[in-house]
């Protein structure tokens, strides 16, 4: 919901941080919550935004240094892509 | 419960294209119960909707209501005060509600938003599965509890029939035979002997598809 939200309000993209895979505090919250975020990139897909403004990445509360280098990373990624076609309104971008 | 499933957004962006005020209306009844058309996903599906209108340059006035049935007059009477503002009602309950709104609001469109595909239990989540056709003439008693009209892919009576191997249907290697389903439990029963020599004489389907739209009648509770 809050990502399919995120995008409405014009987002131009959003990452989700889980924890690493097999060290979820909630067991396999983070395996589930990928699988939430595959089916939002499936909806956006069909809606005409780009799936690839939304990813997810796993990393732990100890990994400042990579927090700081995905930030980076996606920013420059979605810089890329340019800003969300809702604000443009010219129609689907894919 | 009933079971649905959305249908594919670009199916519903397709329905709705002529329309810019919409209702979309969920149900907190079964469709809430298998994910498909309760509160949360009536809200998913009209932020989609939005952002998808946003995406042409274009708008889309959206109310969002989930009501407690579709199915009883009494709460799809609920749209009476706002539905004359809106062009169309997008429903995301079964099939019953989107009927049902259809006939309390002749006036506008009444549109399905999913596909109502069984009636069932859910297995585990997210898995859901067929257990009931409505053949209006229950014989669970005489089968250890398992449909034969449901869960054998023919609805045989008595089977099961040559294309049941090592326990499975021809139809699919995954599809158990219902009717080894019932031996086993039978057995299980030790009413093997008593039910499954038993041939159970053909089916009278008029109270079922047969005969017709079917009706229910509680003179006690008519008002």
């Amino acid at each position: 919901m809050h990502l399919i939200k995120a995008f409405e309000e014009g987002m131009d993209g959003v990452y989700v941080a889980g924890c690493l895979e097999g060290e979820c505090h909630f067991l396999v919250g983070n395996l589930q919550a990928k699988k939430r975020v595959q089916y939002v990139r499936e909806v956006l897909k069909s809606i005409g935004i780009n799936p690839e403004r939304l990813r997810m990445y796993n990393l732990s509360a100890a990994m400042g240094g990579r927090f700081a280098e995905i930030a980076r990373e996606m920013t420059e990624h979605i810089r890329q892509l340019g800003p969300n076609p809702v604000k443009t309104g010219r129609g689907r971008e894919v | 419960m009933v079971v649905a499933e959305q249908k594919p957004l670009e199916e519903i962006l397709e329905m709705i294209k002529p329309y810019d005020r919409l209702i979309l209306a969920g149900c907190k009844g079964c469709v809430a119960v298998c994910a498909a058309g309760g509160e949360k996903e009536v809200r998913f599906l009209a932020s989609a909707i939005r952002t998808a209108r946003k995406v042409e340059g274009k708008e889309v006035e959206i109310k969002e209501v989930t009501l407690e049935r579709q199915c009883d007059p009494e709460y799809v009477e609920q749209l009476r005060t706002f539905i004359g503002d809106y062009q169309a009602v997008l429903s995301i309950a079964c099939g019953v509600g989107v009927q049902f709104l259809a006939e309390h609001y002749p006036q506008i469109p009444a549109l399905p938003g999913v596909n109502t595909t069984f009636v069932g239990g859910a297995e585990k989540q997210g898995v859901w599965v067929e257990r009931c056709q409505c053949c209006g003439n229950c014989v669970l008693h005489l089968t250890g509890g398992i449909c034969p009209i449901t869960r054998c892919s023919k609805s045989l009576l008595n089977g099961p029939c040559g294309g049941s191997s090592g326990g499975k249907c021809e139809i699919d290697p995954e599809v158990p035979c219902g009717w080894q389903l019932i031996i086993d439990r039978l057995k299980e029963l030790g009413e093997l002997e008593r039910r499954y020599l038993e041939i159970l004489p053909p089916k009278d389907w008029s109270s079922s598809r047969d005969g017709g739209p079917r009706k229910v009648i509680r003179e006690d509770l008519v008002k």
